[in-house]
């Protein structure tokens, strides 16, 4: 049977400012709960050991996706089943609908959250990969006031985040282009599994020319989910299926997988080719300039 | 410390521990045996109830998470003494061989149906995705959940 550690102190947080005065309270040996589908597992087999936890789950001033400005906005804790049956967000980017299908299972997604799967910062975390191909941003906040951080910024290695003690990731913003399409590529060795590799891409076509275009990739340690040496190749060019290999074979060479259980390396380098370049094809073909 | 919460439209409160599992808080202390416990790794779903009105992994939740919320088990799908729809599909469709993953589909189910009254087999697979059935009798399993879609009860609306 596992069971977590013994628990001192269990908080409800009442705002994100009671949330960080409880985290300041506790100190390093306190975490934060939201969906907890990553840290209560964690916490069964003793690999966290966090001597309070503080549930954020009643802050509705994190549940909201909207949009800003020239960003969509999605708050920390909006479950991953809210991003999946979002219009706003798929009428922007179907990116997140794709993405979000594959991730866990439909139980698992009422609960998990935006927020907690960022800051959980699993290298095969497929938000992540989403997040890194659109390059958005997200807000940390502590007592001293906010910050925004690109996500091509937030990943010091696999599970660790700029997010410090006595701090909270509050939000994740994507900046809107207009026109573009975007697609999700994801292998897992059953459904609601971890990617054995998984890739998620937009592209903007003006005028028979990319003018812009993202790719980020899980669970192939590509440095913070991304490879800019093949967006760079493919920026300016006409979308020809000739530079969309060129492109994608850019961005497994970009990676470095390493073998395990879901595969051997040279495996997960050709599906990060192959995904890559699928993934390219429907966001070029549903871009509206294309 | 105290944690109260309703349960199948009861108000129970009970003293357990900050750590305690909320499956183990409903079968141990509460003592309604229905849910059952399985992989403990949140991928078997045999522990699946309803918190606030959603299906959710019993194992990967502190009861303590549950505190002042509506908690709907297995136990309280059946409503003045008739079966739920889902529970006479799965006796109707020989929806379970061991019996073991049972309530956690059930529970997800009603939900499904809850959400899509007319569900296609694509729809009603991708919703139990989340759970296993060790005896691999998923075919039943989706057939009982269909029983139920076309056999809705009274007070149901069938879109």
């Amino acid at each position: 049977m596992q069971t977590p550690a013994p628990l001192e102190e269990y908080v409800r947080a009442t705002s994100v400012a009671d949330a960080i005065a409880q985290l300041e309270k506790y100190g390093e040996d306190a975490r934060l709960v939201a969906g907890g589908h990553s840290l209560i597992p964690m916490m069964r087999l003793r690999l966290a050991r966090p001597e309070a936890l503080i549930d954020i789950n009643d802050l509705d001033e994190l549940k909201s996706i909207k949009v800003e400005g020239n960003e969509i906005v999605i708050g920390a804790m909006v479950r991953h089943r809210e991003v999946l049956d979002s219009p706003l967000l798929f009428e922007h980017y179907p990116i997140f609908r794709e993405c979000e299908k594959v991730i866990a299972d439909p139980v698992v997604r009422n609960r998990g959250t935006v927020g907690g799967s960022y800051c959980q910062a699993d290298p095969s975390e497929d938000l992540s990969a989403l997040g890194s191909a659109l390059r958005g941003s997200v807000v940390i906040q502590n007592s001293t006031g906010t910050r925004t951080v690109p996500m091509r910024e937030f990943h010091f290695g696999p599970y660790m985040t700029q997010v410090g003690d006595g701090e909270i990731l509050t939000e994740v913003r994507f900046p809107i282009r207009p026109g573009a399409g975007s697609a999700y590529e994801k292998v897992e060795r059953r459904v609601g599994d971890w990617a054995v590799t998984s890739v998620g891409t937009f592209v903007v076509v003006k005028n028979g020319v990319v003018e812009d275009c993202g790719i980020g990739l899980a669970a192939v340690g590509a440095e913070h989910f991304c490879v800019p040496a093949a967006e760079e190749f493919l920026i300016g060019k006409a979308p020809t299926e000739e530079n969309l290999v060129q492109a994608a074979t850019l961005a497994a060479e970009g990676c470095n997988p390493s073998s395990d259980q879901r595969g051997p390396a040279d495996y997960k380098k050709h599906l990060a080719k192959e995904l890559t370049l699928r993934a390219l094809r429907r966001s070029v073909q549903s871009s509206q300039g294309a | 410390m105290q944690v109260t919460m309703t349960i199948n439209g009861e108000s129970v409160t009970k003293e357990c521990e900050p750590r305690t599992l909320l499956v183990h808080f409903i079968r141990d202390i509460v003592g309604l045996r229905g849910t059952h416990w399985g992989c403990d790794t949140s991928n078997c779903g045999t522990c699946v109830l309803w918190v606030d009105g959603e299906p959710v992994k019993s194992c990967t939740m502190l009861a303590a998470m549950a505190d002042g919320r509506e908690v709907r088990t297995v136990e309280g799908l059946e409503q003045n003494g008739q079966l739920d729809p889902i529970q006479e599909g799965f006796r109707e469709c020989h929806g379970l061989q061991c019996g073991f993953c049972t309530p956690g589909m059930m529970m997800t189910g009603r939900w499904i149906l809850d959400n899509n009254p007319n569900p296609s087999e694509e729809e009603i697979r991708e919703g139990i995705s989340g759970q296993l059935c060790r005896c691999t009798g998923y075919h039943n399993i989706v057939k009982s959940i269909q029983w139920a879609a076309e056999h809705p009860a009274e007070n149901e609306v069938k879109a």
